[in-house]
């Protein structure tokens, strides 16, 4: 069986206004806005060939905001009956009498509103029975179980579905609404070696079903990753050049957004106060915002407050372009709405010309990073700690993996030191880069 | 028949006119010949949020969703649907949606719904969202506000923010189980900012449990997570950088037992050994300790943070000892894989909500107090580290890599504490560095109740806690290298 929304897209839409209008009803509210959302999919669980766990997701849920003048209260709910709609509004307006005054609050202003809200291809409905997901799931654990004796055990593979629409509307006459959909295929392998075992994961992700990667090429490469990681040791402490492969210099990029987030900038909690229009990065680093790639996974129309979104340079020739802004942080530092409320939507980096192998050859000596673990990142003084496992490179080859040790810096340090961008750009997340040389980084092990 | 069956009767399935014969029939759909059992899991849960910032309220937030989860278990596969609407179509639909797992019909029969006794009485049910008047919470946290500025000029910001949630639940079970808990959450919780020159630190903290908000009040409680908050955060403007490489660390009492749901709790996990996936599987009645290491589970302490009445099965929770001088005497579990593994559930079966899967989770892990005093610890290291709070970790059970990060640590130099260093992160592999505990303190301590713990995209509320122990050696990472 397949699962249905249980509310239309027009439905919804008509809840949100009805909201909205009942929201602005109430005495001394000035403003308000409400995003709704309906989402229906399923997920598929195999482990050893066979099924797991089937679930069958089904979510809704409004949001409200309301102003009172400068004051302000939210609300959430999940049932969308009048009356539940109907408490959750006087609820808001209760506690908005109980915030203060903030001069800076307030929706985005309607000149920033977006005036057109482009298709950007991100809904491929696609019906996928509960047999038909099972299928791929075991297709893809299959390939992995098969590809070594050495794959002695799995944590399973899952295939999964979302179809979901986003509404939002607010008092300044905003109202506009996008459906969106996404496939994904995940699998984790444990191999095993003179009793020690080792896990790694593959997946792949994408708006539209037909833009998967084949599953079993899925599971075979969750499969070679684990066995890759057969026999890690530890090295000894030391400096060295570190290589970050392209899903981890996801989370090193999104240290980046961190740190020019509206938020962090006028908390003054960021260690890039003060930089935009400085140097951050060499002069070959090249960033933007692309956020109406079609199809892409980061992409939409507005942002979180009926912003359009619009592509522009985050890093130009290394220098910083532009902060990340909502119009709440905007009017805090005297600046305009980037439409980045909610975050950003596709950060791009530019790539460079060589492969991996080539990056690795050029690295000589150094270590590939392949996993992070833990919290360590500062983003008030870009202090950087993590958990590491990878990959020790002599000679530019690969010569073993390595595991059990941290890698630490400080980011201001290791954004003027990238040395080298990759070609092999990784299309799986909001952050589309490929894999990063760094100079010299601490490596703490035996 | 407890008070919280009466109340959660009321407030989940009367609205809906739902009675028990509603609830056996939906169960008898469900129940094939492939079909082992099916359980329902009725939620109603309020939330709401204050927020205070740049010395005003700035946010508030409210929130109230409910709904229904059906499972349906079938030898080792679980079907599972929720509905946000409780009513009888919405929970048919479901039921028929879980049902899928199995293929053919049967005559597998439920039980007669049956309330189980209650076993526990850790907490109140009222919902401390209404304990306190909407004026009295902002008074606090102005109050807090206050108390953190007024400590030191170097302080530039502070955001206080007050959280509390109401949850009730419902669990209704092919096996006959019928069982109800009300929960109050509540947490507060200070962040600061402090500068000096063109130095910036941060750091925060916060606490709370299944009380109300007045346990902010007694003893000046939130007053006193504003002076820790201050006091971690100037520490760390003039830490010097950590030193990598291995040495012996001393962890302090309370929250660095994280160290301990990292390293050996999320590994004793049921699911994780009924699939040996997790490094400790087939290893019960080994030693995977230093005889100095005994750690329990403990759902039952009233009040904490990581207490339940019940498990989301319905299960009374338990205190279980997972490791006993050194040796590993049980495992976690939820009914499925304790089913499976051919045990007994020791109520530690949690989900998110109605509309996650349960599954095998911590509650409060603590190891038990030593003999040594803290500072006979410190004395007898000559040259390590000594962390006494961490921002988190996270562990990879397969091969036991465990990492987590120390947000307030200092330098011990011939036994004696001596500079403050900041970015420690340790990594190690469990059952490695729990042979390695040599010293353990007299001190125990439970966190103060903030943790949460993320598992399969999962999170709930949890506890910590332990003595001050000695590890003899593990790996540090920091910036500088000699």
């Amino acid at each position: 069986m397949t699962v249905k929304h249980t509310i239309t897209s027009t439905e919804l839409t008509s809840v949100v206004q009805q909201m909205l209008e009942l929201a602005l009803q109430q005495p001394g509210v000035t403003d308000a806005a409400v995003g709704g959302s309906s989402s229906v999919g399923l997920s598929a669980e195999v482990r050893l060939g066979e099924v797991e766990v089937i679930e069958f997701h089904r979510d809704k849920a409004l949001e409200l905001v309301v102003y009172k003048g400068q004051r302000k209260g939210s609300v959430s709910i999940t049932d969308l009956t009048l009356s539940a709609v109907s408490a959750a509004v006087q609820a808001a307006n209760r506690i908005a009498e109980y915030t203060q005054e903030d001069p800076y609050a307030g929706l985005a202003d309607t000149e920033q509103l977006a005036k057109e809200i482009y298709d950007l291809d991100l809904y491929h409905a696609a019906d996928v029975p509960a047999e038909q997901a099972i299928a791929y799931a075991k297709e893809c654990e299959a390939a992995a179980l098969e590809y070594s004796k050495e794959i002695v055990n799995s944590e399973g593979a899952t295939f999964s579905t979302n179809d979901q629409v986003y509404v939002y509307a607010n008092s300044r006459g905003f109202l506009a609404s996008y459906p969106t959909t996404r496939y994904s295929g995940y699998c984790v392998a444990i191999a095993e070696r003179a009793g020690k075992m080792q896990r790694e994961h593959d997946f792949t992700v994408a708006r539209d079903i037909a833009d998967l990667s084949a599953l079993a090429s899925v599971g075979q490469s969750a499969a070679q990753k684990t066995i890759q990681r057969l026999g890690g040791r530890k090295i000894k402490t030391c400096q060295a050049k570190v290589l970050l492969l392209p899903n981890i210099a996801t989370g090193f990029w999104g240290i980046l957004v961190a740190a020019i987030s509206g938020a962090n900038l006028y908390r003054r909690s960021s260690f890039l106060l003060d930089c935009l229009d400085t140097v951050v990065f060499p002069e070959f680093v090249n960033i933007s915002e692309q956020p109406h790639l079609r199809k892409g996974l980061g992409s939409a129309p507005f942002d979180a407050e009926g912003v359009a979104t619009r592509q522009k340079d985050i890093i130009k020739d290394g220098i910083l372009s532009t902060y990340l802004l909502g119009s709440y942080s905007a009017r805090r530092l005297g600046m305009q709405t980037t439409g980045n409320a909610g975050g950003v939507h596709n950060m791009l980096v530019a790539s460079g010309t060589a492969d991996l192998a080539a990056l690795v050859k050029n690295m000589g000596t150094g270590l590939v990073v392949s996993e992070t673990m833990g919290n360590g990142t500062n983003i008030v003084t870009g202090d950087y700690s993590l958990g590491a496992a990878g990959f020790w490179v002599e000679n530019g080859e690969i010569a073993y993996p390595v595991e059990e040790i941290t890698i630490a810096g400080n980011l201001r340090d290791m954004f003027k030191t990238v040395v080298a961008l990759g070609n092999d750009v990784d299309h799986r997340s909001n952050i589309i880069t490929g894999s990063v040389l760094l100079d010299k980084m601490t490596i703490a092990g035996n | 028949m407890g008070v919280e069956l009466d109340l959660a009767t009321n407030v989940l399935l009367a609205p809906a006119g739902l009675g028990n014969n509603d609830l056996e029939r939906v169960l008898g759909g469900i129940l094939g010949r492939n079909v082992d059992s099916a359980d329902l899991y009725f939620q109603s849960s309020s939330f709401e949020s204050w927020t205070l910032e740049d010395g005003i309220i700035k946010d508030a937030a409210y929130s109230l969703e409910h709904g229904v989860g059906v499972r349906a278990l079938s030898g080792e596969k679980a079907g599972f649907a929720y509905s946000d609407d409780i009513v009888i179509t919405a929970l048919e639909q479901a039921a028929s949606a879980a049902r899928t797992i199995a293929l053919s019909n049967g005559n597998n029969k439920v039980k007669i719904l049956t309330p189980q006794p209650v076993k526990h009485n850790l907490y109140l049910a009222h919902s401390p969202l209404q304990t306190m008047a909407d004026a009295d919470k902002i008074a606090l946290l102005h109050k807090v506000n206050a108390a953190a500025r007024k400590i030191d000029p170097r302080v530039k910001q502070v955001i206080v923010s007050l959280a509390g949630s109401h949850n009730v639940v419902l669990v209704a079970a092919s096996d006959g189980t019928l069982a109800a808990d009300i929960r109050p959450l509540v947490r507060l919780n200070v962040s600061v900012q402090v500068e000096e020159g063109d130095k910036r630190e941060s750091a925060s903290c916060g606490g709370g449990g299944r009380l109300d908000y007045h346990m902010f009040l007694n003893d000046d409680l939130g007053i006193s997570y504003a002076q820790e908050a201050v006091r971690e955060a100037l520490v760390n403007l003039h830490a010097s950088k950590t030193p990598a490489g291995n040495m012996p660390v001393v962890l302090g009492s309370g929250w660095p037992g994280v160290l301990l749901h990292e390293a050996v709790g999320h590994g004793l996990e049921g699911d994780f050994n009924r699939r040996k996936s997790s490094m400790y599987a087939g290893r019960l009645g080994q030693k995977v300790a230093s005889e100095h290491c005994t750690i329990v589970d403990d759902g039952t302490l009233p009040g904490r943070r990581g207490s339940l009445n019940m498990d989301d099965e319905g299960v009374p929770t338990q205190c279980t000892t997972l490791i006993e001088n050194g040796i590993l005497k049980g495992y976690m579990q939820d009914k499925l894989n304790a089913r499976l593994m051919g045990t007994k559930s020791t109520g530690n079966a949690r989900r998110e909500s109605y509309a996650h899967l349960p599954m095998p989770r911590m509650t409060n892990t603590y190891m038990l107090a030593g003999k040594y005093a803290p500072a006979e610890i410190i004395a007898s290291v000559d040259k390590g580290l000594y962390a006494v709070s961490f921002s988190g970790g996270q562990v990879d059970i397969t091969s036991g890599k465990f990492v987590f990060s120390a947000s307030e640590a200092y330098l011990i130099e011939n036994g004696k504490i001596t500079r403050p260093v900041k970015g420690a992160t340790l990594i190690g592999n469990g059952p490695d560095v729990m042979t390695k505990v040599s010293m353990v303190g007299n001190d125990l301590q439970l966190d103060r109740g903030v943790g949460v713990c993320g598992k399969q995209g999962q999170s709930v509320p949890v506890g910590v806690g332990q003595p001050t122990i000695l590890i003899d050696e593990i790996t540090v990472g920091g910036t500088e290298h000699e």
